[in-house]
């Protein structure tokens, strides 16, 4: 199946409505697995690797959670699809590099996704909306307790599942949320805050660039160690993590709203008239942009604009996404003038801001 | 400066990671500094990366030498380099210096999560084996007290062992 012909513009990622979402996008867990007796990919000459993908690649199709899923060997997908996946948090810039021997599996709705011979054997990963840990966990878990029954995993009793990189050792579990945090950052309480995170041993990055400089006010939070506590332990550590994220957040934006609410109101207008009049949109300016919109959103100046809609243009407005729906191929100059026609389509409905009715 | 990878070209990307109380610098050059996914959006390379380049160090320290993984010929100098392992073998091969690097990098140096259904049966084999073997050394030091102790833990792990076999 052609990649284009899968891929729908309404995906997992993009559905969260409850309250906690506002701030946690998504959540995700990831786990790395190894097969015994065979070299690492990295480490692997190409005909072993092509060996282990055929040994993987129909275990993993055969799993009834990904039935009727997109698969494909690495070398029959083009430059600019591996891309597209790439933009969907799919495969890794380092996954979209390799070629025959590797191969990426996913479901309809993107919540599962499997990458084969990217660093370890198999990376597979479980994706939810909003703040959704736990049920990332049961699933993934029970993926790789379906899996574990066709291959034969390298397991040692007192290291657990060997990895090839030891930062992944043990559980070989990375957990991670994507939080939206423009009151943190707006409030330049940002690196404050990452730094205490850190502290506690997990990893906290701009999700489009680092620390303040991150792009459309987005960051992902994810643990670091992985051995020594078991999974159970490293999802609820990262759960407490995110809630206290969330009450910052929530703290920094009602801050903002009673002590600058004119200088927000006043970005937000800025962003929704620049989005919504431009000719001309950088990628960067664009995702600032949308996460001002967001904000407006969650602060309820926006009817008839749902959030939904904006995590979507985070997406499509990345440089992948618009040469898709062009022919030709885009420069960069090209991409930001289709990217202003299709955030100012978008955004033709959607009626000027209020101020929010107890401002 | 040079990049830490390729050692050839001019740093260009400096990097900074604090975890826990250690800081960790890294510089790169553009062109490593692409291929190790800095800015990738799952971020996941990155972060080994960084643990990585600073433990190998320690881990050569500890091992002092050479040292070669017999199944796929790895060494310590494509582990400094690439701070990844060949094969799961050089688990075994490396352990010479592994607890110093595991110690830098993680909260303990033993696992306690998840356990592949088929060798669930097995860790618990070699667990009471190990107990066994205190056992004997308890009788043979004429310390009752704790030989009792582990007759009792022996006899539970083996009940339990016989309740999931049914």
């Amino acid at each position: 199946m052609k990649l284009a012909d899968f891929l729908t513009s309404h995906f997992v990622a993009s559905e969260g409505s409850a309250s906690e979402d506002r701030i946690v996008m998504s959540s995700r867990i990831r786990l790395a697995r190894n097969l015994t007796g065979h070299f690492f990919p990295t480490w692997a000459k190409k005909n072993d690797r092509v060996k282990t993908l055929e040994l993987i690649r129909p275990a993993v199709e055969s799993l009834p959670q990904l039935d009727g899923a997109f698969s494909s060997s690495l070398d029959k997908l083009n430059s600019m699809e591996k891309q597209t996946l790439v933009e969907r948090h799919l495969i890794s810039r380092e996954h979209a590099a390799k070629g025959a021997g590797s191969g990426v599996v996913f479901n309809q709705d993107e919540s599962i996704c499997v990458m084969i011979n990217e660093e370890d054997h198999l990376r597979m990963q479980v994706l939810k909306s909003g703040l959704n840990l736990s049920d990332a966990w049961t699933e993934v878990d029970a993926l790789d307790s379906a899996l574990e029954s066709k291959l034969d995993y390298a397991f040692s009793d007192e290291l657990g599942y060997l990895t090839a990189c030891p930062t992944n050792l043990g559980t070989a579990i990375r957990v991670s949320a994507m939080l939206h945090l423009p009151g943190l950052v707006l409030s330049e309480q940002i690196n404050k805050i990452i730094n205490s995170v850190t502290k506690l041993g997990h990893a906290v990055r701009g999700l489009y660039g680092e620390g303040t400089e991150a792009h459309g006010h987005v960051f992902q939070v994810s643990n670091q160690m992985t051995l020594g506590e078991s999974e159970g332990q490293i999802v609820e550590r990262l759960g407490k993590v995110l809630k206290q994220l969330i009450e910052h957040e929530e703290n920094a934006r009602a801050t903002l709203l009673e002590s600058k609410a004119s200088t927000v109101y006043d970005q937000i207008g800025r962003a929704y008239g620049t989005l919504s009049n431009a000719h001309i949109v950088a990628s960067k300016e664009a995702m600032n942009l949308l996460s001002l919109l967001r904000l407006g959103v969650d602060l309820g100046m926006f009817t008839g604009l749902d959030r939904g809609v904006i995590d979507e243009l985070f997406l499509i407005t990345q440089p992948a996404h618009l040469q898709n729906q062009h022919s030709g191929k885009l420069g960069a100059e090209e991409r930001d003038v289709l990217r202003a026609k299709m955030l100012r389509d978008r955004l033709k409905k959607v009626k000027r801001p209020n101020l929010p009715k107890n401002a | 400066m040079k990049c830490n990878v390729c050692k050839e070209n001019e740093a260009t990307v400096h990097l900074t990671q604090i975890v826990g109380e250690k800081m960790q610098k890294v510089d790169l050059c553009e062109e490593c500094s692409k291929e190790k996914g800095v800015g990738d959006p799952t971020g996941f390379s990155l972060a080994d990366m960084l643990l990585g380049l600073g433990a190998s160090q320690e881990m050569e320290e500890a091992a002092g030498g050479d040292l070669k993984c017999p199944t796929c010929g790895y060494t310590n100098a494509d582990f400094k380099k690439a701070g990844r392992f060949g094969c799961p073998d050089c688990y075994q091969a490396f352990s010479a210096g592994l607890d110093a690097l595991l110690k830098s990098m993680h909260k303990g140096l033993t696992h306690t999560g998840k356990t592949p259904s088929r060798r669930r049966g097995s860790s618990q084999a070699k667990r009471i084996k190990s107990l066994e073997k205190k056992l004997e050394k308890a009788i043979a030091a004429e310390d009752f007290e704790s030989a009792a102790d582990l007759r009792d833990q022996i006899k539970a792990l083996k009940v339990g062992a016989e309740e999931t076999k049914e």
